[in-house]
């Protein structure tokens, strides 16, 4: 905290940031007591896109609610998928061929790897720098048009379903995937001394916005905005789900708690991504890739299940109460951003309010999903 | 003294690699589209808004009108209407209406259906001066369709 902030000054004035802001990347108001520069309090105020998931997931069968699935976190949307239709297959005992287990890992890795690059631009965008954006873009138009030949869309795939999905990959897909790893290998070191090795980037976000991992653990935050703060845990790794024990990956942990270490967290995660997706392509199965005894209408045995996926943003937790019936009693969505932006207002205390927006911005927000 | 001159140089020095990517990038080719003018084309699997198939033989719909997809759209956007025709077993379709400014492309509909009988458009750049503009009657888009 600097000098500044710690002066007892008796004129504060509030200032909104939001709902409509280039920086809060949506719509997120957050109300900001000021002194001067300095901030002393900062609240989030939530609740303008609130799209009520979870009551609509209650009013319709379990398939129907495949779609909003994607809607809630747009970049990593397969992710998301793949947190409902797990703990559906588990809720309802139903076998997933393996194609179809290495087929989701494959395109949520892609992403991920997207999601991390659209982050990448959309930061530098907010400390300033319009270029790197454009570059980012270019990369992850590549993903997109890779899934969407495979999904058949570009941004809200809804491509799993209960016991696979919903598509083999087509002949193309691998040799583009294989392809575009080639070429994020050549442009990263490009983007490190583009952006990482800026001497401005640098100095705005080394030694600012500490995270402290105590803030971590008392918010629940996940993700790459925990492991910024030196808190080693990624649910790919420690709560392992679908084929991913198979796969020889290292979870990128900075202990500093900066804005700089978050920054690296989500650069380095790329290049892992990448490494899974490489494994699971040359240990690509053949077989089906919809289980053959996949009833057509669900109705998952009476309990409570419980399943949590590794998004781009951190852990997204799923829990659904059955009743026996083909809509589900109760459908209880964690995300991620939700306690990741928690810890804003106590982390930004006596920055200064640029500063506060580069830590915003390192927490790669996304807001439809902290509204859900 | 020598660590602050040698920050400001490697600083400054690493704005000039910046400089230097950025220049070596404009001399390459353009990697946009014109997108009017030049239009790319969609995949085939691309998710539009849902059309009828027609059937080889009788050039008409294959619908059988079973209110599958119906059922299964989760945001009750179809809506089917199919008439008892003299002499015939099976009901015809008379009317298939897809209110789209409800639709959310996800596709499950063309899952379900047991006939084959919907697939989805191509159609991405629509535009319409009214609500009702976008609720499509399939079954008189298909008869006026060529092919």
């Amino acid at each position: 905290m600097s000098a500044f902030a710690q002066t007892q000054l008796k004129e504060t004035f509030v200032i909104n940031l939001g709902p409509q802001h280039p920086a809060t990347h949506g719509v997120l108001r957050v109300k900001l007591v000021m002194d001067g520069e300095y901030i002393v309090e900062a609240e989030p105020v939530l609740g303008y896109i609130h799209r009520m998931h979870e009551k609509m997931g209650e009013n319709r069968t379990w398939a129907q609610f495949m779609p909003n699935t994607g809607r809630m976190d747009y970049l990593h949307a397969l992710a998301y998928n793949h947190g409902y239709v797990t703990v559906v297959e588990r809720a309802a005992g139903i076998e997933v061929p393996e194609r179809a287990e290495y087929i989701r890992v494959i395109t949520a890795e892609l992403n991920r790897i997207s999601s991390h690059l659209l982050w990448f631009g959309a930061f530098v965008l907010d400390l300033g720098g319009f270029t790197p954006l454009l570059y980012a873009f270019d990369d992850r138009e590549q993903i997109l048009d890779l899934l969407e030949s495979v999904t058949g869309s570009r941004l809200t795939y809804s491509y799993f379903r209960f016991g696979g999905v919903y598509n083999d990959i087509d002949e193309n897909f691998v040799p583009g995937a294989l392809a575009f790893i080639k070429r994020l290998r050549e442009r990263l070191p490009m983007y490190h001394a583009l952006v990482t090795k800026n001497v401005i980037l640098r100095t705005r976000l080394e030694d600012i916005g500490f995270i402290t991992p105590e803030m971590c653990r008392k918010y629940g935050a996940t993700g790459p905005v925990a492991r910024g703060s030196g808190i080693n845990f990624d649910v790919r790794k420690h709560e392992p789900y679908s084929v991913y024990p198979e796969f020889n990956f290292d979870i990128p942990v900075y202990p500093k708690g900066d804005s700089m270490a978050r920054y690296m967290v989500r650069m380095d995660e790329i290049e892992q991504s990448m490494r899974i997706v490489e494994q699971a392509i040359a240990k690509l199965p053949d077989g089906p890739v919809m289980a053959p005894k996949a009833p057509k209408i669900l109705k998952p045995a009476k309990g409570d299940y419980y399943h949590a996926v590794e998004t781009a943003r951190g852990s997204f937790g799923i829990r659904v109460v059955s009743d026996g019936t083909n809509t589900p009693y109760r459908l209880k969505l964690r995300s991620p951003t939700f306690s990741n932006l928690s810890l804003f207002g106590e982390a930004c205390q006596g920055m200064l309010l640029p500063d506060a927006l580069a830590l915003m911005g390192s927490l790669d927000l996304v807001i439809p999903e902290i509204d859900r | 003294m020598i660590g602050y001159l040698k920050e400001i140089f490697s600083g400054t020095w690493s704005l000039f690699v910046g400089l230097g990517i950025t220049i070596k990038y404009f001399f390459k080719p353009v990697v946009t589209v014109q997108y009017p003018r030049e239009v790319l084309p969609m995949t085939p699997r691309f998710r539009g808004h849902i059309e009828l198939t027609r059937d080889p033989e009788t050039g008409g719909d294959k619908c059988i009108v079973c209110g599958m997809c119906q059922k299964a759209c989760p945001s009750n956007c179809i809506t089917v209407v199919g008439d008892k025709v003299e002499g015939a077993k099976k009901k015809a379709l008379s009317r298939y209406i897809l209110d789209f400014t409800k639709c959310s492309l996800c596709g499950l509909c063309v899952e379900s259906c047991p006939a084959d009988a919907i697939t989805f458009s191509k159609d991405y750049n629509l535009a319409g001066p009214s609500r009702e503009a976008y609720i499509f009657d399939l079954k008189k888009r298909l008869e006026e369709r060529k092919g």
